[in-house]
């Protein structure tokens, strides 16, 4: 009996994390929309409901009653298989976000690997929609976009490093609690650029999104899906990015925790900072994709293999040696 | 405790599987798909002895890196033209021997392993360093490979950058004639070397990238 109880609480709080995330993934692709537009001086969606809010589920509903086309030529098993494992990737690695101190679904030791690995794997949603559509313009974005995640992903892991040794522990909360003096954005602030630069080709966001350049590219790796299953690897994207600025919050913005520890800040709930931090990381990363033109693909192997790479490998050899030199390594 | 042991099953049985899988399927990228599947159930399997980060190492490095580059070569192969060429060249391939042969003395290697505290009782106690359960595994792992054995953990890097410096060097070919970018040469041009006024005389033209 006390199984069952656990085992449906578990379900109830999985729901509680996973139904917000997803509606705010909805709301998030509005926001985007509307800063992109504002930057360019015009009015963007604001039809559908108050400020046009519901045009995400507007266009949602619209995928939904479009008919699922799959190429003849193409590998059913894996085609149909593409878009579920992004849309699976992007929501699973929620689980071990900390919302607060007590607020987190799995507080798991090695919290941070789990993130980097579900990044990591995210790569196979478009490397097998690319590969399974069987032509030519799909399988050239998906082979362009695996070898620039797996680029962006060892600086990140490098910048990963960076944090780690000021926090000696893998754990996100413990991350997090790390930062009550002092926000990682602050000794860290180069690695917060290149982690944020990062994160923009991590998602394919622009500058960055050569894999579906649409001049080049048609669509990249989604040309070839239509319907529900287009709309899968969309929300997807963007459960990616909000889940990337998650990150970038937790690592550097102090997660959870308040700017300053006085009356009028710390009476604001522990997760309504995280979301206020993770808004204003998503805001910039609309705001790039309106104002910086697409980068050409040998500058951005260029830019992560030779600069963002060594950079990042000598800030760890700094941070390491200043840690070291003033004897504030932690764990001793 | 049960559901540890179902759940146990599971993966292992979706780790062989897939292994089986791997050398099985037809479709060379399908079984690059298996050894991903593979992979993943192993590094579940990792986690469940409550080794977790190996485990997520297991998925960052094999699974987020390594299997990634393979999918890369596999599907740039043109496959099915080449798997009939490897097994339909009946007679004159040498490839199934030298494969039996090499599968055959794994094999023998792995029943020697596995079958060592036959010819040795205590192996099992002599091989198990004493586990501080004090310390989170990564903690443990870590003063292990950083503290304990920094010399050996040296040396393998050593060895590891050799090979890499050896693949480059392989692989690297210089190409003439590649017009490369430089930010620098871009930056310093100014208006003397950029742009060249001719006076040009009637029914005469001018010869440029002269």
């Amino acid at each position: 009996m006390s199984e069952l109880f656990i085992f449906f609480e578990q379900i109830y709080r999985i729901l509680f994390l996973l139904i917000p995330v997803l509606v705010s993934v909805a709301m998030i692709v509005w926001l985007d929309r509307r800063v992109w537009a504002f930057v360019q001086k015009r009015k963007g969606p604001n039809v559908v409901g108050p400020f046009g809010l519901f045009q995400t589920l507007a266009d949602a509903l619209k995928y939904i009653f479009k008919e699922i086309i799959i190429p003849a030529s193409s590998n059913k098993v894996i085609f149909i298989l593409a878009p579920i494992v992004t849309m699976t990737l992007a929501l699973i690695a929620w689980a071990v976000i900390p919302f607060s101190e007590t607020f987190v679904l799995a507080n798991i030791n090695v919290g941070i690997l789990y993130l980097f690995a579900v990044s990591s794997l995210g790569v196979y949603g478009i490397i097998m929609g690319g590969w399974a559509s069987n032509s030519k313009y799909p399988f050239l974005g998906a082979i362009r976009s695996a070898a620039q995640m797996v680029s962006y992903e060892v600086s990140i892991g490098v910048i990963i490093i960076n944090v780690l040794l000021c926090v000696g522990s893998l754990n996100l909360s413990d991350i997090v609690l790390a930062q009550k003096d002092l926000w990682f954005v602050i000794p860290l602030f180069p690695m917060f650029i290149i982690f944020f630069i990062s994160a923009l080709a991590e998602t394919n966001r622009p500058p960055f999104d050569l894999p579906e350049a649409e001049a080049e590219l048609v669509a990249g790796y989604q040309t070839e899906y239509s319907g529900m299953m287009y709309a899968m690897f969309w929300l997807g994207e963007y459960a990616n990015i909000l889940l990337m600025c998650a990150m970038g919050s937790i690592l550097f913005l102090g997660g959870w925790l308040s700017p300053i520890d006085l009356f009028p800040f710390n009476i604001i709930p522990a997760p309504i900072w995280l979301i206020l931090k993770i808004l204003f990381l998503f805001i910039l990363f609309a705001l790039i994709k309106a104002i910086v033109p697409r980068y050409r693909y040998d500058q951005l192997m260029k830019l992560g293999w030779k600069i963002f790479l060594p950079f990042s490998l000598i800030y760890v050899v700094l941070t390491a040696s200043f840690l070291m030199y003033f004897d504030l390594l932690p764990g001793n | 405790m049960i559901a540890h042991a179902i759940v146990f099953y599971i993966f292992s049985l979706i780790a062989i599987v897939s292994a089986i899988m791997v050398t099985v399927s037809k479709n060379t990228v399908n079984s690059v798909f298996f050894l991903i599947l593979d992979f993943i159930s192993i590094s579940c399997l990792f986690i469940m002895i409550g080794a977790e980060f190996l485990g997520m190492i297991m998925l960052i490095v094999y699974v987020g890196a390594v299997a990634v580059l393979f999918l890369f070569v596999v599907m740039m192969l043109n496959v099915a033209q080449q798997k009939n060429e490897w097994f339909n060249s009946s007679g004159r391939s040498s490839h199934i021997p030298v494969g039996l042969l090499v599968s055959i003395i794994i094999f023998f290697e792995l029943i020697i392993v596995i079958g060592g505290w036959k010819y040795k009782p205590d192996l099992l106690d002599s091989i198990a360093i004493e586990i501080n359960t004090d310390l989170t595994n990564t903690q443990s792992l870590g003063s292990v490979i950083y503290t304990d054995y920094i010399h050996l953990f040296q040396l393998s890097g050593m060895v590891l950058l050799v090979a890499m410096i050896g693949a480059i060097v392989l692989t690297f070919r210089q190409r003439s004639g590649v017009k490369r970018q430089s930010y620098f040469k871009q930056i310093s041009r100014d208006r003397k070397d950029g742009i060249e006024l001719v006076d040009v005389e009637n029914n005469k033209g001018v010869k440029i990238d002269a």
